[in-house]
């Protein structure tokens, strides 16, 4: 019997499935309809879900960038928030399994030469116990490599959105991605600002090109 | 604020202090594990548990899913605890001030309960819906807090704890309770008189000399052993432990009957008047209707009468649907449940008598107060409405002294065992407050 990992409720799975190797899901079917898949038109650079595909305001005027595309999984809604709080902030490390197989699909489909996580500062790293962005990374049996570190900085999630856009950079190159594509895997996508650094540490590194991966996407 | 005053009787992790004192400090480790088997020490989970690489200590780290929301515990957290002197404690904190008198039935609890916490024992406090059972607990904390001892009163739901509070607050006003739930002001308060939810409790440790139990029959208390856990880990070995409920379930009340329990039943209205008696009505299949004919018929006679109305239904999707029908009879009535945003607006705007009928989810079932209501039930055979949930909302009605009768009305497609038993047992509870003189006829 599997317990769902978020209402602790039975979840169920058809009893022939499991012999053709299906898994019982880590969330019960309540739970999981309560989450909503970015589907429709969006923008092409960010998935910013939009009336017609192409790409948004905020992307046209970030402008060149060696950050080439994110794509974000599910939309920031109430039943996404609580599962984040709980994850990063309450610390309930079990819950990035449940985007395993998310993660491995859309890692394979963006076909990079490696995979980094988002480094968290040094004291926010060990008042958390645990980067969000390397446990989503690991819950999905990838690997990851470290090529950039962070310093202390302020927390992004408590500024403003001027702030977080022109944000300084705290990101620093310590590994060698000469002429690699690095995929980036983190959990929110909110302006940008932050995976905006990031792959410009990376190109310090000698990256070629930058892909991100975001469980969900908020901000309108 | 002293070290004493704001460890004593808490058992916390670093996160819940800013600095720790150099002396009388007991620690121990946070997840206790017995043959690699983990268990939190916090709230005695054994089952739900999840681990990753820490960051903290460089080691796999076991963590507890149980109480995650309390602040995380994981194998390398520490508890501490207070082992220094207690707190000062203030000579009037057992001063009480109150001039209100007690019920017959009120005065026997009353003393019952003083004695059980001067022996520091267990007593039950069975009372019916109205009784008045927060007064009979007056006297006997006065002389607990008049001896220096701590006492807490636990609640399952914070605004059971909120409504408690000021009540106590105007009797004990020289020990202001220090008032305790998710995200309350109170939290680092030290008071020898605490007012908290039960999941409050997992954060003390041999605390309270004195632990009183509300609504012990309620969800989520009677299913999770790890809050039965928490009051047993907050009380001191030797302490009493006050039981409170109106609906005690199946296997207290026998234990009651053969006299293996100690308790007091009060089974009469601190008003005299009898317990209004609930009726049934056949009213067919009501998950296709969501309004049956006869409901809508009697919710529209009772309107047109300006009498008000709390009514339950089982699940929100059928409320919901039957809603907009209510409202072609009065397009002030409404519909409240547990998540809805404007619950509390809600139910006060009822309380003012503003709304002429109230559609609600068993959140309303025990707790609240509406003067002069009559109680409906839309299929009371739904598994939802156990004997004590119908037993609680059907003590919604004639509550108060100046309205003491009302009407309660059972609409259900099927009689249930629930029903029928939780009308034997308010009618058992009139013929007792009856015998007993209790009631006036």
């Amino acid at each position: 019997m599997k317990l769902c990992l978020l209402c602790e409720n039975e979840t169920e799975i058809e009893s022939w499935l499991p012999f053709f190797g299906a898994k019982a899901p880590r969330l019960c079917p309540k739970c999981l309809e309560k989450l909503v898949k970015i589907t429709g038109p969006s923008c092409r650079l960010c998935s910013r879900p939009m009336e017609e595909s192409g790409i948004c305001s905020d992307c046209e005027g970030w402008g060149e960038s060696v950050f080439v595309s994110n794509q974000s999984l599910y939309v920031y809604n109430e039943a996404m928030q609580s599962i984040i709080a709980r994850f990063k902030y309450r610390g309930d490390y079990v819950l990035a399994s449940i985007f395993a197989d998310d993660v491995r699909r859309m890692t394979l489909a963006a076909a990079c030469d490696l995979i980094c996580a988002v480094p968290l500062p040094p004291t926010r790293l060990a008042e958390r116990r645990f980067n969000q962005s390397e446990a989503l990374i690991e819950a999905a049996g990838l690997a990851h490599v470290s090529l950039i570190s962070r310093s202390e900085s302020d927390k992004q999630s408590k500024k403003s959105r001027m702030e977080r856009v022109n944000a300084t950079q705290t990101f620093y190159p310590i590994g060698d991605a000469a002429g690699k594509s690095v995929l980036v895997i983190d959990d929110i996508y909110t302006t940008g600002a932050t995976i905006r650094l990031v792959a410009k540490a990376l190109m310090e590194a000698g990256a070629s090109s930058v892909k991100s991966i975001t469980i969900a996407r908020s901000g309108s | 604020m002293t070290h004493a005053s704001f460890f004593a009787g808490r058992e916390l992790i670093d996160e819940e202090f800013k600095t720790l004192p150099d002396e009388h400090i007991a620690t121990r480790p946070a997840i206790h594990f017995d043959g690699g088997q983990p268990r939190c020490n916090r709230c005695n989970n054994t089952t739900n548990f999840a681990s990753h690489p820490c960051a903290r200590c460089g080691n796999i780290c076991t963590y507890c899913r149980n109480c995650i929301e309390m602040g995380k515990i994981s194998s390398c957290t520490t508890l501490y605890t207070w082992i220094g002197p207690p707190p000062e404690h203030h000579e009037n904190a057992g001063t009480l001030h109150w001039t209100g008198t007690l019920s017959a039935g009120q005065k026997t609890a009353s003393s019952n309960v003083e004695r059980a916490i001067c022996h520091s024992s267990e007593h039950l406090v069975w009372a019916v819906a109205g009784a008045g059972k927060t007064e009979v607990l007056f006297q006997g904390i006065a002389s607990a807090l008049f001896a220096g001892k701590r006492v807490c009163i636990a609640a399952p739901r914070s605004d059971v704890v909120r409504e408690l509070a000021p009540r106590l607050t105007t009797v004990f006003p020289d020990t202001p309770p220090a008032v305790l739930y998710g995200g309350s002001p109170d939290r680092n308060t030290y008071s020898p008189l605490v007012i908290a939810t039960t999941h409050q409790l997992y954060r003390f440790y041999h605390a309270f000399d004195v632990l009183i139990v509300d609504e012990v029959d309620a969800y989520p208390y009677t299913f999770d052993r790890s809050l039965q856990f928490a009051v047993q880990k907050a009380r001191k070995p030797e302490s009493a432990l006050i039981y409170l409920t109106a609906t005690p379930h199946a296997e207290w009340q026998s234990e009651v009957k053969k006299g293996k329990r100690e308790a007091t039943l009060i089974p009469a209205r601190y008003h005299r008047h009898p317990l209004p008696v609930p009726k049934t009505e056949w009213c067919g299949n009501w998950k296709k209707t969501n309004v049956p004919k006869n409901v809508l018929l009697w919710v529209k006679t009772k309107v047109e009468e300006g009498q008000r109305l709390l009514i339950f239904y089982s699940h929100i999707d059928t409320m919901e649907k039957a809603l907009p029908l209510f409202k072609e009879i009065d397009l002030r009535i409404e519909s409240v449940h547990a998540a809805d945003p404007l619950r509390k607006e809600k139910v006060a705007a009822m309380r003012r008598q503003e709304i002429p009928v109230l559609l609600s989810t068993t959140i309303l079932e025990r707790g609240v107060t509406f003067p002069g209501i009559d109680v409906a039930v839309i299929g009371a055979e739904d598994a939802v409405f156990t004997e004590s949930a119908l037993v609680q909302l059907a003590g919604r009605a004639g509550r108060s002294a100046d309205y003491p009768t009302g009407e309660i009305l059972f609409f259900h497609y099927g009689k249930t065992d629930a029903m029928m038993k939780a009308i034997r047992q308010i009618n058992e509870m009139n013929r007792l407050g009856i015998e007993r003189g209790l009631i006036d006829r």
